[in-house]
């Protein structure tokens, strides 16, 4: 290559990577507040897909763009543009790059899943031989299997202390939880700041998804089996749970608070709604279904009557941010 | 299978043709009016589609539900993707490859003409069929296109004929219609080249149509099993997937996916040999990589068949599955990515004319870039347990449907324009329409992203009002996207009428349908064409047939 070359695309790269690094840094403001363990693992890998992706379309989309602008035919110019049909370097080149590129994403995406360790539905996996498929490209550090994994980076106390484990259940179109030493019941999900937590997922009829946006953490729930799903939240504050799995009628508003609160707090919560008597939550599908809808256009078609509201011992915030009129 | 002169068909000389317009509501058997059908018929159900999906903007513009009812957003949904699928994007596809696939490889027509027009007038029957679901009591479909059970196993009505029973029929019919469709592809294009059309000096286009109808066949009978066990379990009461009767719903989704995930490439590689037609006409250039990009069509029909699991990265998948089907996604970007550089290389040091088809096809490229670096975002683990089932999801895909493939599709309605109907079209009305689509397929699908990454849930009727301000831009983006069909209805109506008479070869291309008259003849070829030369000469001025002079006479 010509001198002239090289100082040329190194005067293209040179901008292009700073403003893919700076794009990089900017999409970790895309996401909701890092709220778990998880969610710091899953931005750096966002952040680094971001870095790889804007310097990809810099790069190519720039490319298309000074050919549109510099590279045009004049009104009058009818001749034919120089019959280049091909380079095998260049060919060569364009398709060992994206190679390694892909090699790369998928090790750093395994590694990070690994180090998650959210225990993904199992029942399947003692079937097969687990390890067989990734040694090929990667290598763990550790098993995936490894039941008793914990997030990377998480706190000692999540380390040390067994996780708090809690009851999900789902069914059409409300979430409750149950916590099962204490035997208290909630419409919404309180957990320990800083500590493992272990869910036993569970639906009583379609399939539900657990998903907190805060934890960036999402796993389907199946009927007919109990899916186990272990986090770990750091940050004390109030998140959102939704339905992220198409439920019917009433999904969007199948909804629920997360709290994350200091230890303290948590036992005195537990502790405090022990106590109290069990009462019926409030109920946004059901409310709506009872109620005369008076939507612009309405066709009445027949649905699934919602399960009626749960009696808990904590039934939660009256109503939800989002609501029928 | 061999193409039969035209004496054999005496009918066509003697009588006098009916009134030219006739034919497009006849049971014909010739493609290009089979072409013309599918294409049109096929546009019928984009604008339904889209006036669905602008009623769920509507919907959408504020965080509280407050326009439709909730099951009819969620039918409203439901039928939006179906239709936008089943009945826009694989007929007008199927359309497109009707009226070129015969021309570009010098046949007279399709190896079953008539299995070709059966299946095409399958489509308006599903397809009404499909559409009366509204009108049901127990209303359209609601449990979303890809009809998960135990949501589609429901039916709250009771009803023996309800919504989702009639979405399964179509659906199953569908099915049954692409894979004739399939069926007589693959036959036309093994058997009825020209002589002298080798595999590789066919245009990408047909390698392309090719690479997708072998997935077709091999991924469809799956789908149309799934839909009518399914339909059994709906109807007849058995527990394929009914998990209160010890059925396996997750069976479901991978029956799906497996067809439904190649089916994506289905749509997109006839698109990806779109560009790959348009580029060298108007950058005066040849092909860059000719018989890399062949081959990596089919290398992308052959991936495709082992990615499907990505759409189940947060579904009821072990941990070493998800990370062996992340691999094989993460492998499609190899060849699609030495594809867009293929194109890139193409117009590099071209002599660009910015006609209305360069103008789609180079702003689809743009847009599948986009769509290209999220998809392989996708692919990644645990960003996409985050993004799984967000908007993030559907912002990406719509890049692909409407900010590739639509636009994909403009570019050759364009460009074929005069070959089809034998009229020139308004480029002021064509430059309009794009850059009204342009700025409202990215203003549309664009928030839908930063949306997505916040956690907003696709499929939603109401949604938390933090997600607001993306959803108003979105919305703004589908009414302005709505109103861009506008001129390019206007600019085709009023071009067919009465636009200025088309020359054979408007753009001065290259390619065998260039060398024959517009609209071609019945039958296409007088002589069949002897080809001498691979299909993207421009620059080399060297021809393309031998027998120029006679395959053209008038009979």
């Amino acid at each position: 290559m010509k001198l002239r070359t090289v100082l040329t695309l190194a005067a293209i790269a040179i901008p292009i990577t700073l403003i893919s690094l700076w794009m990089g840094q900017q999409a970790y403001s895309w996401m909701p507040p890092q709220a778990s363990a998880e969610s710091k693992l899953i931005d750096d890998l966002f952040s680094f897909l971001v870095i790889l992706g804007t310097f990809i379309f810099l790069g190519v989309g720039g490319t298309i763009i000074y050919s549109i602008i510099f590279y045009r035919a004049g009104k009058y110019d009818f001749s034919d543009g120089p019959p280049i049909e091909g380079n095998v370097t260049l060919e060569v080149v364009w398709t060992i790059i994206p190679v390694f590129l892909v090699i790369w994403i998928a090790g750093y995406s395994y590694h990070v899943y690994s180090q998650m360790a959210i225990r993904e539905p199992m029942e399947i996996v003692h079937l097969h031989n687990p390890m067989e498929m990734e040694s090929a490209y990667a290598a763990p550090e550790k098993n995936l299997d490894t039941q008793e994994n914990v997030t990377k980076g998480a706190p000692e106390s999540a380390v040390v202390l067994p996780p708090e484990e809690i009851e999900v259940h789902s069914r059409q179109w409300v979430w409750e939880f149950r916590y099962p030493e204490q035997n208290v019941t909630s419409t919404e999900l309180h957990l320990p700041v800083d500590r493992r937590v272990r869910l036993a997922l569970q639906t009583e009829d379609v399939l539900h998804g657990f998903y907190i946006p805060a934890f960036r953490l999402k796993q389907d729930i199946i009927p007919n089996r109990t899916i186990d799903f272990e986090f770990t939240p750091i940050r004390i504050g109030k998140y959102r749970l939704e339905d992220s799995q198409f439920s019917g009628t009433y999904f969007a508003v199948m909804q629920a608070d997360v709290l994350v609160e200091s230890p303290d707090d948590y036992k005195q919560w537990l502790a405090q709604a022990a106590n109290r008597e069990p009462s019926a939550a409030y109920n946004q599908a059901a409310s709506e279904y009872s109620r005369f809808s008076d939507k612009a256009i309405k066709p009445g078609w027949p649905t699934i009557v919602p399960a009626p509201a749960p009696l808990v011992n904590q039934p939660g915030a009256t109503s939800l941010k989002t609501y029928s009129q | 299978m061999t193409n039969i002169p035209i004496e054999s068909i005496p009918v066509l000389g003697k009588n006098p043709l009916p009134p030219a317009w006739r034919k497009y509501f006849s049971f014909s058997t010739d493609h290009k009016v089979i072409g013309v059908q599918y294409l049109v018929t096929s546009f019928v159900f984009f604008l339904i589609g889209g006036l669905l999906s602008m009623v769920m903007r509507a919907e959408l513009i504020t965080p509280e539900s407050d326009l439709v009812d909730r099951s009819l957003y969620n039918s409203m949904f439901t039928m939006h993707g179906t239709i936008m699928i089943f009945l826009w994007i694989f007929p007008s596809l199927l359309g497109l490859a009707n009226f070129l696939v015969p021309l570009m490889i010098g046949a007279r027509d399709m190896a079953f003409p008539r299995l070709n027009a059966v299946a095409f007038w399958m489509v308006p029957v599903f397809g009404i069929l499909l559409m009366s679901s509204f009108f049901l009591p127990s209303g359209a479909s609601q449990s979303g296109w890809w009809a998960y059970p135990p949501v589609s196993l429901q039916n709250p009505s009771g009803d023996l004929i309800n919504g989702q029973v009639m979405w399964l029929l179509a659906v199953a019919i569908s099915g049954v219609a692409s894979i004739m469709g399939a069926v007589n592809f693959v036959t036309t294009i093994f058997k009825m080249r020209a002589p002298g059309m080798t595999f590789f000096r066919m245009p990408i286009f047909v390698w392309t149509v090719l690479s997708a109808q072998l997935i077709q066949l091999v991924g469809l009978p799956a789908l149309t099993a799934g839909a009518v066990m399914l339909l059994l379990d709906l109807t007849l009461g058995t527990s394929f997937f009914n998990p209160e009767k010890g059925g396996n719903p997750l069976l479901y989704q991978h029956f799906f996916w497996f067809y439904s995930h190649p089916a994506v490439y289905v749509m997109v590689l006839p698109i990806f040999g779109v560009f790959s037609e348009i580029l060298p006409v108007y950058a005066r250039k040849p092909l860059f990589g000719y018989r890399v990009v062949a081959i990596s069509s089919i290398t992308i029909s052959v991936v495709s068949l082992l990615v499907w699991v990505h759409h189940m990265f947060a579904s009821g998948t072990p941990g070493w599955m998800r990370m062996f089907f992340m691999a094989t996604t993460m492998c499609v970007a190899v060849p699609t990515g030495v594809k867009i550089f293929a194109w890139t290389a193409t117009i590099w040091r071209g002599k660009l004319r910015m006609d209305t088809p360069m103008l789609f096809a180079l702003g689809a490229i743009l847009m599948f870039l986009f769509a290209g670096i999220t998809g392989v975002m996708l692919g990644s683990v645990p960003f996409d347990i985050h993004v799984n089932n967000t908007y993030f999801v559907v912002g990406h895909f719509h890049y692909i449907v409407y900010g590739t493939i639509t636009m994909g599709m403009f570019a050759a309605l364009y460009h074929w324009f005069p070959k089809i109907t034998g009229r020139m079209y308004y480029e002021g009305l064509g430059k309009l329409h794009f850059w009204l689509a342009f700025i409202g397929t990215n203003l549309n699908f664009f928030p839908m992203h930063p949306a997505g990454l916040m956690g907003m849930p696709r499929r939603v009727s109401s949604y938390d009002p933090e997600y607001a301000f993306w959803n108003v831009l979105a919305s703004l983006g589908g009414f302005l996207l709505g109103m861009s069909t506008l001129p390019f209805i206007l600019n085709m109506v009023s071009s067919w009428v009465q636009g200025k008479k088309a020359p054979a070869n408007p753009w001065r291309a290259i390619g065998l349908e260039w060398l024959v008259s517009s609209p071609p003849p019945v039958e296409n070829f007088e002589e069949i064409p002897v080809v001498i030369a691979e299909p993207y000469g421009y620059g080399k001025s060297e021809p393309l047939v031998s027998n120029a002079a006679a395959m053209t006479q008038e009979a």
